[in-house]
């Protein structure tokens, strides 16, 4: 997309142009500042000790930066009787987010390319009815999930969480798979059918090396909702598997405890990191796919 | 032998999703509806009563909220998100040079629990606390922005926060999309001295179809799934005036034991969901399909 | 007969058990904040030194509704937690589903009914057995203010609610908020039920929150339990929605404010800043008579293996022994719910609770608290709560409200 602000601008006068840049990176950090607002309320907050808290103005400037909140949140604030924090529930969570990434958005990609290039007689249905799943709510799911878990014998577990995010995901994975194979020219496919290339051969040679932005997007979503779910993490866990959102919860939601808003905010943003890690990380590669890609010019 | 496996390969790779599909949602939905039937109270039981649930769902006050409230919240949100996302797309796409670290900015939202963002927002947010009370610090004494705490306004606030959550990823998703777009047929409509705007609204914007689907799904699942950000910006207040189905759901099912009560709100909200998306996926795929 | 045929069973392979299995429990709880951790600790410190084996499953927020939609996926799923923290009438629902185990034998060698007040004791029993065992009594209809606040106003703590308006007028009229409060639903029926107490009484209380009398619900009485609600919130700030409790506390804590009905967690948060009760801040029970209790408890589930049934049972003797009801309580802010420990360490709020409940256990005015889900069953308690909150956040008449309220409990059952 770069060519066209080149080229057309070429027909721009040169002050036009600046002005013309100068009022969109304006616009863009406007729309950043925005966006930077809560994290700003966050990071204040975690930097202030609970005295100030109290006594100040929620919204303002720490007076005393303090980073006795972030040690809390990682290794001593209480989530139960075992008082270290949301670090030993980090690893449970990691467990559990990559193989689930990596299984639903293979099986993704693979019902995608499927849906898009090998359409069969009822392949629409078939995608429709996926793709209706999405919606369905996660609370309806609960319980008859909790009777099937326990019959499978992993209720409780991490095979068992992982399972369920499997599950749940596969119609967004699909559905982003699908949506960016159907642009992709079914002339390709038909001519490497011509040239006796199969189905697997096919996708692993000619659509996997297209797929980087939207394996990327596809990673983004899933990762962002199994590292943030809260409400499959709760129910089908037990003590010992328990992911890092229902620490993260028990440290916020005690409903009569005394409330520590610093060392909340630092649970959060401590929490979130792996996922900031994947965007900053991932986003990368959305540039990459652009220049990877053979089907752009 | 090979033949078949090699003719039915695509079916049998789409097999285990569909079936998994078939089971863990359909089955599921219909183990709903049975329950929305009876007088399940703290666990489910499965003795049929008629359409008691139903009654007692449309008597409530508090459901005609919740019900209304999803079509206000659900039309603005996913068109304000859409929208946004697709500028915001549009601008980051003009070579920008710190494209990086301005797209994480526009992401970030996604990567946080809204537990404690909801926090954040509703100290923002908060009249006394927040944008209000430092506007009038800078002065201007009679500025308000108090709909948070305005029983008729509440919704709009977890409109903002719900955008600002969620149009970052439909930022990356336009983004994508636009990097997809074949570059010759732009340089073609370059040469042939079509402006910019025109190859946007002409060119890559319909070309982009697909991506407006996928969008339009991840907002409406986002929309009819809003639950954490209610629960942490308004808790449903004030009063019950921001209540969402999914809040109303949830807090049946598990709060008040009233199990029934919860699967026939459920089923109500899933037909809430058919009437406004199979539509829409016809029309989408029916075009494909020619 | 039967029970007592199973009781000694029971007991009888808790010694056999005692031999070879090594006490297990895996405890679903939603206490995870500091002191609160700190004070289930203290069980579990005792659990282990009689050789027990603790696994933690805490789930907070919501007031427990996360942790009982974990519970409900656990019992499902066949695997239910060894113990959890249940309370109120959900004890009986439980009950009624089956699930829960009778502790009765660990009860009645401990003497359980000769220390704990009658009415906290039949919240314990499931058709005559024991299935729970009571860790601590908070009080909710408190109300707490600013010492400084009003000496310097010249305001005695109101025992009447025309006092009460009266002190709030002038508190206005000098500038200062009259009543702190957080505006979201359970806040609203904590302040509802304290009123209601007061201009109901403790029997028409009983009659409308416990019996859900439809001649109370729609009295005259009730009617004006709305119109103080509605004067009531005009004491409040304008920016009160969705405040959490404990920053209305913080308002009182810097007089901004000069009073909050809330618990006696609240006493908590006064503490953990540093204030002193009785120079600092001031507790006092709301205006009227009776004694509103919100009783946390355990209840044991029904599970395999002997480990874990010795478990139960070693859990239940610990959870209502005096050691740890001391503790506990001290940590907590309210009360043990066994009469008999001794209060040298607690505060003076505290010894006016203890005071207040043994008396108000005699006369009979000693009552469940509707909003914090100790009187009703979860589907009635929210339908009274989704009016009271309406009422409170609109403009609704209390004609309005009381024929709202009669409709929602109605079609609630």
């Amino acid at each position: 997309m770069t060519d066209i602000s080149m080229t057309s601008a070429q027909s721009q006068s040169q002050t036009g142009k600046i002005v013309l840049r100068w009022l969109l990176y304006i616009a863009l950090g406007l729309f950043a500042l925005f966006y930077l607002m809560p994290l700003f309320v966050m990071i204040t907050t975690s930097l202030k000790s609970l005295d100030e808290i109290r006594t100040g103005d929620l919204i303002a400037l720490p007076r005393e930066v303090t980073f006795d909140a972030w040690r809390t949140a990682w290794s001593g604030a209480c989530t139960g009787i075992q008082c270290e924090g949301v670090r030993p529930y980090f690893w449970n969570s990691i467990l559990i987010a990559i193989p689930a990434v990596a299984i639903s958005t293979l099986l993704g990609a693979m019902n995608g390319y499927v849906v898009a290039h090998w359409r069969f007689r009822g392949a629409n249905i078939i995608f429709s009815l996926m793709l209706f799943g999405c919606f369905i709510p996660f609370q309806v799911v609960l319980l008859p999930m909790a009777r099937t878990l326990g019959i499978m014998g992993i209720a409780g577990t991490i095979p068992g969480l992982i399972f369920v995010h499997v599950i749940y995901g596969l119609g967004f994975t699909t559905l982003f798979f699908r949506n960016y194979y159907v642009t992709i020219p079914s002339e390709l496919t038909k001519a490497a059918k011509v040239d006796g290339a199969g189905f697997f051969r096919i996708f692993w040679s000619i659509f996997l090396p297209l797929s980087l932005p939207i394996i990327v997007v596809t990673v983004i979503w899933q990762f962002t909702q199994i590292w943030n779910d809260f409400l499959f993490g709760v129910s089908f866990s037990q003590a010992g598997t328990q992911p890092v959102t229902v620490a993260l919860n028990n440290i916020v939601n005690s409903t009569t405890g005394v409330k520590e808003y610093n060392v909340d905010m630092a649970a959060a943003i401590i929490a979130a990191l792996p996922t900031l890690f994947v965007y900053v990380v991932a986003g990368k590669y959305f540039i990459r796919g652009l220049t990877a890609g053979s089907v752009k010019g | 032998m090979t033949k078949w496996l090699e003719e039915n390969t695509p079916k049998l790779v789409l097999a285990p999703s569909f079936i998994a599909v078939l089971i863990f949602v359909y089955g599921f939905i219909a183990w709903t509806a049975w329950v929305s039937f009876t007088r399940s109270r703290l666990l489910p039981r499965y003795d049929i009563e008629g359409l008691i649930q139903y009654e007692r769902l449309f008597a409530s006050p508090r459901w005609d909220t919740a019900l209304n409230n999803l079509f206000v919240f659900g039309i603005l949100f996913i068109l304000i998100a859409m929208v946004l996302g697709l500028i915001l797309a549009i601008l980051l796409d003009q070579n920008i040079r710190t494209e990086g670290a301005i797209r994480t900015i526009y992401l970030y939202p996604m990567a946080l629990s809204m537990i404690v963002t909801g926090t954040a927002w509703k100290w923002i947010l908060n009249p006394g606390l927040g944008i209000e009370a430092m506007v009038r610090g800078w002065g201007f004494e009679s500025f308000t922005f108090d709909w948070l705490v305005n029983p008729n306004m509440a919704i709009y606030t977890v409109v903002i926060a719900a955008i600002w959550q969620s149009s970052g990823f439909v930022m990356a998703l336009f983004l994508a999309g636009l990097r997809s777009v074949d570059g010759e047929i732009i340089k073609a409509a370059q040469v042939d001295g079509i402006p910019t705007w025109r190859i946007y609204t002409a060119i890559i914007i319909p070309s982009m179809a697909p991506i407006f689907l996928s969008a339009f799904i991840v907002l409406s699942h986002l929309a009819i799934k809003s639950f954490d950000l209610v629960i942490a910006l308004t808790g449903g207040g004030p009063g019950y005036a921001t209540d969402l189905p999914a809040t109303y759901m949830y807090a049946m099912a598990f709060s008040r034991g009233d199990i029934g009560q919860a699967a026939s709100s459920a089923m109500i909200m899933m037909m809430v969901v058919f009437a406004i998306v199979v539509p829409y996926l016809y029309s989408e795929l029916r075009s494909k399909d020619d | 007969m039967k029970s007592v045929f199973f009781g000694a069973v029971s007991a009888a392979a808790l010694i056999a058990s005692a031999v070879h299995a090594e006490p297990q429990a895996e405890v679903l709880h939603w206490w995870t904040s500091g002191g609160e951790a700190k004070s289930v600790a203290v069980l579990q410190e005792e659990f282990a030194s009689k050789g027990g084996t603790w696994t933690d499953m805490p789930v907070a927020g919501g007031g427990g509704d996360a942790a009982m939609t974990a519970l409900r996926a656990r019992v499902l799923s066949g695997n239910a937690p060894t113990a959890v923290q249940l309370k109120g009438p959900a004890i009986q629902e439980w009950y009624e589903e089956g699930v829960l185990a009778d502790i009765s034998s660990v009860a009645e060698a401990q003497g359980w009914a000769d220390v704990l007040p009658a009415s906290i004791a039949g919240h314990m029993k499931c058709e005559g057995t024991w299935c729970a065992a009571p860790v601590n009594v908070h009080r909710v209809d408190w109300i707490w203010a600013n010492a400084d606040v009003l000496e310097a106003n010249g305001i005695e703590m109101p025992t009447t609610w025309d006092e009460f308006n009266a002190a709030a007028e002038k508190l206005a009229a000098a500038g200062v908020i009259p009543l702190a409060h957080g505006g979201q639903a359970w806040q609203d029926a904590t302040v509802f039920e304290a009123v209601a107490l007061g201009i109901l009484g403790p029997d028409g209380f009983r009659k409308a929150f416990v019996d859900l009398d439809m001649d109370t619900l729609k009295s005259d009485e009730m009617k004006a339990v709305f119109d103080q609600m509605r004067t009531m919130r005009g004491y409040v700030d304008e920016n009160f929605s969705g405040r959490d409790w404990n920053l209305a506390t913080a308002m009182v804590m810097n007089g901004e404010a000069a009073f909050q009905i809330m618990g006696d967690w609240a006493k908590g948060e006064f503490m953990a800043a540093g204030k002193v009760p009785g120079e600092d801040f001031l507790c006092a029970s709301v205006p009227g008579d009776g004694f509103l209790y919100n009783v946390d408890s355990f209840a044991m589930f029904t599970v395999d293996g002997d480990d874990k049934k010795a478990g139960q049972d070693l859990l239940a003797e610990l959870i209502v022994g005096q050691n740890f009801q001391k503790v506990f309580n001290l940590n907590k802010g309210s009360i043990p719910a066994r009469i008999d420990v001794p209060l040298d360490e607690f505060d003076s709020c505290a010894h006016l609770s203890a005071k207040d409940m043994s008396e108000s256990s005699d006369n009979g005015s000693l009552l469940p608290s509707y909003a914090h889900g100790m009187a009703l069953r979860g589907a009635q308690s929210g339908a009274i709560t989704d009016v009271v909150t309406a009422h409170f956040n609109s403009d609704m008449s209390s004609d309005e409200a009381v024929n709202m309220l009669a409709d929602a409990v109605a079609n609630s059952m």
